[in-house]
């Protein structure tokens, strides 16, 4: 599905071009949950925009069902980390937005809608405008929010970043229970090992910048998930595994040994 | 007092008013007092007298009613045009980059200069003084709400690509309402400079208005009409003022504050 998808920033002031990303390539099979695991500025977010079609590859390609990519279209739901709710529409109405712009019969916008408030669990706050929600429910609107449109596939950056670790956990558990119900295909960019796991089927581990896919980690852990799983033996010798290759990448940008003092 | 710190509505209403006792205590003081000749500052007393006998006598409310519509068509003629070429220059760069130089050139062009020439063109009736309010306020509009449209959140118009929105879409239903309150909150502030624009366009080649009145009691060496005139455009700019704010607040529950 990502066909040595690679990406470079036109360098700043005369300065080289940054190279985001080396060819990335990643096939995604149907109902695939994958978290794209990174360290920070290894280019997971710029992957998942370039899918998404909010930034387009320097050279390669994306197919979806083999058709291109070239821009953002509702095939393709998207959360983000900062808090994207349109601040002028009640949760209800944001749920709708997409749909509406599909010209969908009112009722039947509102009945998609109120499902989905339902199952983001949401019910009694449909005419609650953002700024009355805490952070945790308004990623659980955006969730709802991008299912309302029935996309393909539902990418997803960082979406628990702002969270707190309580609420994180408990949104963890909300998406999951949400694709294993309903089957989505999910790409999820985390920067947090225990989510990257917790959340998956296949873990896919990036190279410090310029980032490519550096291992491909299948989870075999079994559904339905519970939090409790996350102090398993299983769970915790994957988390070993992936703490280890993930450091030696940040370890590349960011080195731990103090630098010295120039006399 | 701490930083920030809000306070009480009751101490902020006093506050308020403890201010506007303070300056009318010194204005009492100082032409009771003697200190200042009656000639050039005329007491509180005084005003209030002349104000009265404005509008019994010399039938000032129609003066008043006429500032206040010019004020209105002129505003409203701008803003009518203003805005829809401000939302333009917001959403897409090259109108921005067709109007923006000579807007900003035009903005610095003051209003009060184009007076001579305005009544050389549209002579002394009213399209004249509509046309200095227009100049004024149009340029001041078109800029501020290019620049709260083009403001709007790059997260957000993204967001609303993914939801399938097209360009058009995002315009509608994006950049739109979320500029909304900015832009009702920019219509405000320059509805006030509006009120600076007509006083000025009725101190020149005026036969009625607040401006033409104040204007004649400087021949009559009147300074209790003059400030009575001056105060009245105060009351009005404070009405009209919590009106738009009241407005504002109504039509966007949803916005900050």
């Amino acid at each position: 599905m990502l066909d040595g998808v690679t990406r470079t920033f036109p360098g700043v002031r005369g300065g080289a071009p940054t190279i985001a990303l080396q060819p990335v390539s990643l096939d995604v099979a149907d109902n695939d949950f994958i978290t794209i695991l990174g360290p920070s500025g290894c280019g997971k977010s710029t992957l998942l925009r370039i899918v998404a079609g909010l930034d387009a590859p320097t050279a390669g390609k994306v197919l979806l069902d083999g058709a291109p990519v070239t821009g953002p279209g509702r095939d393709r739901g998207m959360v983000f980390q900062s808090y994207t709710l349109f601040p002028w529409l009640t949760v209800e109405e944001n749920i709708r937005f997409g749909l509406r712009e599909q010209a969908m019969p009112i009722a039947r916008q509102r009945e998609i809608a109120s499902h989905y408030v339902e199952r983001v669990g949401l019910a009694g706050f449909e005419r609650h405008y953002p700024k009355m929600l805490s952070g945790g429910m308004q990623q659980r609107t955006a969730i709802a929010r991008a299912l309302a449109n029935d996309p393909k596939i539902l990418l997803l950056d960082e979406p628990f970043g702002a969270l707190d670790h309580q609420t994180r956990g408990l949104m963890q558990e909300l998406l999951l229970g949400i694709w294993e119900a309903e089957r989505k295909t999910v790409l999820f960019v985390t920067h947090d090992i225990e989510e990257a796991i917790f959340m998956a089927n296949r873990v896919v581990v990036m190279t410090a910048r310029p980032g490519r896919v550096k291992d491909d980690v299948p989870v075999s852990l079994p559904h339905p998930r519970h939090y409790t799983l996350k102090t398993s033996a299983d769970f915790s010798a994957l988390k070993a595994r992936l703490t280890e290759e993930i450091r030696v990448e940040a370890l590349q940008t960011q080195p731990v040994s103090p630098v010295p003092l120039a006399r | 007092m701490t930083p920030l710190e809000p306070i009480g509505a009751g101490r902020k209403v006093l506050l308020g008013v403890a201010f506007f006792v303070l300056f009318l205590a010194l204005w009492s003081a100082v032409t009771f007092g003697g200190f200042v000749q009656r000639t050039f500052l005329a007491d509180p007393l005084t005003m209030l007298h002349e104000g009265w006998s404005l509008f019994t006598r010399f039938g000032f409310a129609r003066d008043v009613g006429i500032t206040v519509w010019r004020v209105l068509g002129g505003f409203v003629l701008a803003a009518v045009v203003a805005v829809p070429l401000g939302i333009a220059m917001g959403a897409y760069k090259p109108i921005e980059a067709f109007f923006e130089p000579f807007v900003s050139f035009a903005r610095y062009l003051p209003a009060s200069a184009f007076i001579p020439l305005l009544i050389l063109w549209a002579g002394i009736g009213e399209l004249q003084k509509l046309l200095v309010i227009f100049i004024g306020s149009f340029f001041q509009i078109v800029l501020m709400v290019a620049v709260i449209v083009g403001g709007t959140r790059r997260d957000l118009v993204e967001a609303a690509y993914t939801l399938g929105a097209n360009a058009n879409g995002v315009v509608r239903r994006v950049l739109l309402p979320n500029a909304a309150p900015a832009i009702a909150e920019s219509l405000r502030l320059v509805l006030g400079w509006a009120w600076t624009y007509v006083i000025v366009a009725e101190l020149i080649g005026a036969s009625s208005g607040i401006g033409h009145m104040i204007t004649d009691s400087q021949a009559l060496l009147n300074t209790g009409q003059i400030i009575f005139g001056i105060i009245v455009i105060g009351i009005i700019g404070l009405v009209s003022d919590f009106a738009f704010k009241r407005a504002n607040q109504s039509l966007f529950p949803w916005s900050a504050r």
